[in-house]
């Protein structure tokens, strides 16, 4: 059905309309704000149903885009849309995330909620462009005009020292894209197209490649983050709202990953082949040096926010070491990141609602009071450790085996630092959980309760599920990845 | 050609020369200033304009003339604008009491100054229309004659617009000199016949001389300095109009000197302009990090783009004219939105200048704070906003120039956005972040049409609107010279 996935980026936009509609008929009050909520939560119920149905259509077998829509629009561009079977997951996990959101955010976003959920669900739209765009300037626009609502999300409901937090994210973030949009335009008069399907085949000389790479690396290597453009993220999660936290990490930066995957290793094939070992030693220092860092953090979010910086090293990793294990490991890795990451920003969201603080030092002995959450919390640190039943086992394994067949050593080290993340992650859970309660505030915290049990329950289902039968993921991407890896070696002529 | 030939092709300019008369004889026995006066020096704006559209093409006056599809598509926005300050200037005087009828009539007479520029095929057409344009300017900048600031904005732009008319006119006689004649045609011919078709070194004197000339009028680095003092002392609708038409048409005047008059030295005026160009950007980018006042602000915000402008102008041929048409076309629009708003505010009926007036702005005047947000990520060059799409043009031709300097310039222009980016985030961090200040007043209620209208444009009208502006602006291009 053509129209479809059009519908389903825009879908989001209609909520905020009638966001908009519902405060100017009812005024800016406690009343608004309760009816808000449901709306941009069924809203985003309804995008997650329309991405479903998206899934449920999508043809595994062929590796081209589908859903496509391509109209003309100014200047030789297009408004063209599409999916194929490593975008289509994205969508889903951004669709699968935002209700959540939506929901994380119920009790602890005080002040102006209307606001609050408009960036969201603008948010949400403009990610799945991201994943959907099919045109370079698309794209772009997608790309970076996601970068606004995320400003004001951490600039307006974020932590003391927001206000930086926001500027280092946007700045950061907005210097690479600026070298990627002077490659984009490049490319655009080269090419004489912007299409990104007639891109992925057009071939450019080996000198240019090499440039248009690195400033579309620059774009991505601070998207993902990696080592070392990754000092805004931790900033940016520790000031960040709860629910900003989940989508940051769950979302945002897989579009850095997705750019990879995307424009890198298809586009700039011979460049990718150049700078593999430039990739390889900068995640091989993010999974160790991250790893240690993490170790050394004495705040919650500060933890896992390096926790996620090591992970990503495994996805880029797994990225551009050119087969297909590695491929499908690093996709893998990504949307198990996207729930497990997600999960344990709302595990220290739920503490945080409750005690305000996120030293680790002020916690201990939560098992005694919250033996449910301390369960939760277990199972999404293990998850992180890459324990095998959890998602992040498969991505991690499979990821190590692509690079193992490419380099070794990168391979043993990163070997290393799964090591590392059980020390950290386990050494994180001891002096949060166990123990005798030894603050008298902690007296009387509470357990989980209702809406945050609902919370958990799809993440947990998600987490297990595809750790048990990751196929369900495969069998989407095995034949989109194929066509990358194919198209990779007969351009490289491996 | 007969002169009625010839007068039909300068139709526009005469239409506004006599309403500017007309006007100065209504308004000096009449003395009042009524919405039929504002109203008939809008109409004979519009009338310009419209006659500038349907009128037809050809070169006036034995070549000293051009009246092309690239002057139509210049005039039509700049007498466009010259309405829109016209109304604005009108509203903004009636709050203080202060409306006089000079107003109208000094814009109208700018505009004239303006067209006559953008359409001049000769050195002596050139400067009359600039100087035209600019008397009329330094008048607007001290129109408050009783307040200090105004006037020195008036001094300070009219004895440093005296040094640049001096240069420019230094260089015009070196010109004249070199090449026996002030028409471009026959400059761009006395060049070509130079050996090896480059342009004797005296001819190339007195172009570097006039492109500095051209530089102060535009207000690109290193010619700057007066901007933000005159942009800070003038009253504020005037600053909106000194930011938008009369920078179009310094545009065009680089494009018409360089593409007509010297065609064959591309490569010595484009590493000027370049020079110039990325000055302009960093200049514009550090300087307005220190800048409290946001009209100071705005002036550097300015120079930056007249840098990004002033790369469209040194790629030169139909895709540079081109992008630099439709850069200069959405950066008016919005940063005479952004004047309009600045206008519509005030506290306790003081206006709202600095940063700190605007905090929590968003609390206090939604809409207003909504718009000024919008214009803030446009100029930023975020993209969907207008001022996304300018850059795309801008350095999209000089990425498809095939020139190396130009696409590293416009890379260097690129990382010099993100310099600027934080003092436009910092103005959206004021409003949508900090504790709001009470006591807005309720806004003027024209100029905040006017910036709401501007607002949306910038987004989402302008994805629609390059649709037919986009063409128009090529065809514009492409018939630029070929009357």
């Amino acid at each position: 059905m053509t129209g479809l996935l059009s519908l389903t980026t825009f879908a989001p936009l209609v909520g905020v309309v009638l966001l908009l509609g519902a405060r100017a008929l009812h005024g800016d009050n406690a009343k608004t704000d309760n009816l808000a909520k449901w709306i941009a939560l069924a809203t985003t119920l309804v995008t997650f149903a329309l991405s479903v149905v998206l899934v449920a259509q999508f043809d595994a077998k062929d590796p081209g885009f589908q859903f496509v829509e391509d109209v003309s629009w100014f200047a030789g561009l297009h408004y063209r849309m599409g999916v194929d079977g490593i975008s289509i997951l994205f969508v889903l996990l951004t669709t699968f995330l935002l209700p959540i959101c939506i929901i994380a955010g119920w009790k602890s976003v005080e002040k102006r909620v209307v606001e609050y959920l408009i960036c969201f669900l603008v948010l949400e739209t403009l990610v799945i462009g991201v994943f959907c765009a099919l045109d370079l300037i698309l794209f772009y626009l997608f790309f970076e005009g996601g970068l606004v609502p995320m400003f004001l999300i951490i600039g307006i409901w974020g932590g003391k020292r927001r206000v930086y937090a926001a500027y280092k994210f946007f700045l950061y973030t907005l210097l690479g894209s600026v070298l990627m949009l002077a490659a984009i335009l490049s490319m655009i008069s080269i090419a004489h197209t912007s299409s990104i399907p007639a891109l992925m085949v057009f071939k450019f000389a080996p000198w240019l490649q090499t440039w248009l790479w690195l400033a579309f690396f620059a774009s991505f290597a601070v998207k993902m983050p990696m080592w070392p453009v990754h000092t805004w993220l931790p900033d940016a999660h520790v000031e960040a709202p709860t629910a900003g936290s989940v989508i940051l990490a769950g979302i945002l930066l897989k579009m850095g990953g997705y750019g990879f995957l995307r424009f890198s290793l298809p586009m700039f094939p011979n460049a990718s082949e150049l700078f593999q070992p430039l990739v390889f030693a900068l995640s091989a220092i993010a999974i160790v040096y991250t790893s240690l860092v993490a170790f050394r953090q004495t705040d919650i979010k500060k933890l896992i926010a390096y926790s996620s910086v090591a992970h990503m090293g495994f996805v880029t990793m797994g990225i551009f070491s050119g087969n297909a294990a590695g491929e499908q490991g690093a996709i893998f890795q990504m949307l198990s990141h996207g729930l497990i990451s997600g999960a344990l920003f709302l595990c220290v969201g739920v503490v945080y609602d409750r005690m305000h603080t996120r030293e680790i030092a002020f916690y201990g002995g939560l098992t005694n009071r919250m033996p449910w959450y301390a369960a939760v919390f277990m199972l999404f640190t293990m998850g992180n450790v890459g324990l095998p039943g959890t998602s992040g086992f498969v991505g991690e394994i499979l990821t190590m085996t692509g690079t193992y067949q490419a380099s070794t050593w990168t391979a043993l080290v990163a070997a290393s630092g799964v090591i590392f993340s059980a020390v950290y992650a386990l050494n994180l859970y001891r002096r949060v959980m166990f123990g005798e309660i030894v603050n008298p505030e902690l007296k009387d915290i509470t357990d989980l309760d209702k809406r945050e049990i609902l919370i958990f329950a799809p993440l947990i289902i998600g987490t297990l599920v595809l750790g048990v039968y990751p196929n369900l993921v495969f069998n989407l991407t095995a034949s989109s990845v194929d066509g990358l890896v194919g198209a990779w070696r007969a351009a490289v002529g491996g | 050609m007969t002169f009625a030939a010839n007068f039909s092709l300068v139709l526009p300019e005469v239409i506004l020369g006599l309403s500017a008369l007309v006007l100065l004889v209504w308004g000096a026995f009449h003395g009042k200033v009524t919405p039929l006066f504002n109203g008939a020096a809008v109409l004979a704006l519009l009338g310009a304009a419209v006659a500038a559209v349907v009128g037809p093409h050809g070169h006036a006056f034995n070549g000293v003339y051009a009246a092309d599809a690239a002057a139509t598509y210049a005039k039509v926005a700049i007498y466009g604008f010259s309405a829109i300050a016209v109304i604005l200037g009108d509203r903004w005087l009636a709050v203080r009491g202060d409306q006089k009828f000079e107003f109208a009539v000094l814009v109208v007479l700018s505009a004239l100054g303006m067209g006559v520029t953008a359409s001049a095929g000769d050195l002596i057409s050139l400067y009359i229309g600039v100087e035209l344009q600019s008397l009329a300017l330094y008048v607007l900048a001290a129109f408050r004659r009783d307040d200090a600031k105004s006037s020195e904005a008036g001094l300070k732009y009219f004895v440093l617009g005296a040094l640049s008319s001096g240069l420019l006119l230094y260089g015009a006689s070196l010109i004249y000199g070199f090449a026996g004649s002030t028409r471009f045609a026959d400059i761009a011919a006395a060049g070509a016949a130079v050996a090896h078709g480059a342009h004797g070194v005296g001819l190339l004197f007195g172009l570097v001389f006039l492109l500095c000339g051209l530089a102060f009028k535009v207000s690109a680095a290193p010619f700057h300095m007066w901007t933000p003092d005159v942009y800070e002392g003038a009253p504020t609708p005037v600053v909106g109009f000194f930011a938008a038409a009369p920078k179009l048409a310094a545009m065009m005047m680089f494009a018409r000197v360089l593409g007509d008059a010297f065609p064959d030295s591309v490569a010595q005026w484009r590493q000027i302009l370049v020079v110039t160009a990325l000055l302009s950007v960093f200049v514009g980018a550090f300087a307005g990090l220190a800048q409290n006042n946001l009209k100071r602000l705005w002036a550097y915000s300015s120079i930056a783009n007249v840098g990004y402008a002033l790369l469209g102008v040194a790629t030169g041929g139909e895709t540079g004219l081109h992008s630099m048409l439709l850069f200069m076309t959405l950066y008016m629009v919005d940063v005479t939105g952004f004047f309009a708003c600045l206008q519509a505010l005030s506290r306790d009926g003081k206006p709202m200048e600095t940063i700190e007036d605007m905090a929590g702005l968003v609390k206090e005047r939604p809409g207003i704070a909504l718009a000024m947000t919008a214009f803030s990520l446009s100029a930023l060059g975020l993209p969907p906003f207008s001022g996304f799409w300018a850059k795309f043009y801008v350095f999209g031709a000089a990425m498809g120039s095939g020139d190396v300097m130009l696409q590293w310039a416009a890379v260097l222009g690129l990382v010099g956005s993100v310099v600027a980016a934080f003092y436009y985030l910092r103005l959206i961090k004021t409003m949508w972040f900090d504790a709001p200040v009470a006591g807005v007043d309720k806004p003027q209620p024209t100029a905040r049409a006017v910036g709401f209208a501007a607002a949306l444009f910038s987004f989402p009208i302008v994805l629609v609107a390059l649709i037919w502006l986009d063409p128009a602006a090529r065809a514009a291009a492409a018939a630029f010279g070929h009357a």
